[in-house]
C-alpha cells in the first residue's frame, strides 16, 4: 500500500508564510509573460514605448506581480486552492528589481468545503510595497 | 462623443459571451512565465494522481481569456493604469480541458478629485461559466484614467 505523504497545512491566525525573494525581473520574462497572457502593451517590453509614456524604462505587468504572489501557495495545491486573490497595485516594477513576496494569516474559518484561511499578502522591492491585498485559501476538508 | 460621457452611458452593459478552452500548452507556458514550478500546472502524471485528476490552471490564468466586446466600448491604446484586481472561484481551480463561457460587464465609471486633477475610475467585471452556465469565477478590475489621459481624450 503506497502512502502519499501530505503536508496538509493547518495555520493559525498570525502565522507567517516564509518570505520568498524572486530572481531579478528580466526583459525575457516580460516578453514571455506578454506572450503567455496576451497583454502586449508595449510599455512592458519596448524601451521607446515606455519612454514615450513618460516612464524611465519598461515596467513589469501588474498582473505578473500579482501572479507571483500566487507562488506563496503553490506548495499547498495538493491540499487546497486559491479561492480568492485580491490586490491593489501601488508601485512600479522595473527591470532588475528583486521582489519579495510574503503573507500572514488574518483569519481562519471552517465551512462546507473545508477550512478557509484569509491571508494578507504583499510584494515588495526593498521597503516599497508594489502590490498588496488578500488571498483566500481553502484547505479541503477530510 | 465625449469619451467620459460614453463610459457613463455604458454602465451596466455586457458583452456577448465567448467560449474559451483551458488549453494544456497555454497553461504550461503561463506557469513558466510566472515562474511557478507547481507540477499540477505542467506534469500530467503528478496531476493525474492528485485530487484534481488532471492538470489545473494558476489563479490568475482567466486573465488570458477572451471576454467578448461591449458594444461601443472605447479603450485608449495607452495610458490606462491598472489599479486593482480580484479573482474569485466558486468551487475550485480551473482544469485543463474546461470549456469556459466568458463575458464582461462595464460596472461603473466614477471620478475623484486629486492633487493632480480629476481622476477617473473604470470598474469592469468578467465572468466565467461552465457548460451548464454555472458560475466558475468572477474577476474584477479597477482601471485609473489619469488627469493627463483625460486631457488627451479631450475630456
Amino acid at each position: 500500500v503506497s502512502q502519499e505523504t501530505s503536508n496538509r497545512p493547518a495555520w493559525k491566525v498570525g502565522d507567517e508564510l516564509k518570505v520568498q525573494t524572486l530572481p531579478p525581473i528580466t526583459r525575457l520574462q516580460l516578453i514571455k509573460y506578454a506572450g503567455a497572457s496576451g497583454d502586449f502593451n508595449p510599455i512592458h517590453t519596448i524601451d521607446a514605448a515606455a519612454e514615450e509614456a513618460g516612464l524611465p524604462g519598461i515596467i513589469a505587468h501588474g498582473m505578473l506581480t500579482l501572479a507571483t504572489m500566487g507562488l506563496l501557495f503553490s506548495p499547498y495545491l495538493e491540499d487546497g486552492y486559491v479561492k480568492e486573490l485580491k490586490a491593489r497595485f501601488s508601485g512600479m516594477v522595473f527591470l532588475g528589481d528583486e521582489l519579495s513576496i510574503g503573507g500572514r494569516v488574518l483569519d481562519a474559518v471552517d465551512y462546507d468545503e473545508g477550512s478557509l484561511y484569509t491571508f494578507e499578502v504583499s510584494a515588495r522591492k526593498g521597503e516599497d510595497v508594489v502590490a498588496s491585498g488578500t488571498v483566500g485559501f481553502v484547505v479541503f476538508g477530510g | 462623443v465625449n469619451v467620459i460621457e460614453l463610459w457613463r452611458s455604458l454602465v451596466g452593459e455586457r458583452s456577448e459571451s465567448v467560449v474559451n478552452l483551458v488549453e494544456r500548452g497555454a497553461v504550461r507556458k503561463f506557469a513558466e512565465a510566472i515562474g511557478d514550478p507547481s507540477p499540477l500546472y505542467a506534469d500530467e502524471e503528478t496531476a493525474k494522481r492528485s485530487r484534481y485528476d488532471g492538470l489545473i490552471a494558476p489563479p490568475t490564468f482567466p486573465r488570458t481569456f477572451e471576454y467578448g466586446r461591449i458594444q461601443d466600448m472605447y479603450w485608449p491604446e495607452a495610458g490606462m493604469i491598472h489599479g486593482e484586481h480580484c479573482v474569485s472561484y466558486e468551487h475550485g481551480p480551473l482544469k485543463v480541458g474546461d470549456e469556459v463561457h466568458c463575458y464582461t460587464e462595464f460596472k461603473s465609471y466614477d471620478e475623484k478629485e486629486s492633487r493632480g486633477g480629476l481622476l477617473g475610475f473604470i470598474a469592469l467585471e468578467r465572468f466565467g461559466e461552465g457548460p451548464g452556465r454555472e458560475r466558475l469565477f468572477t474577476m474584477s478590475d479597477n482601471v485609473i484614467v489619469t488627469p493627463a489621459l483625460r486631457r488627451k481624450l479631450g475630456a
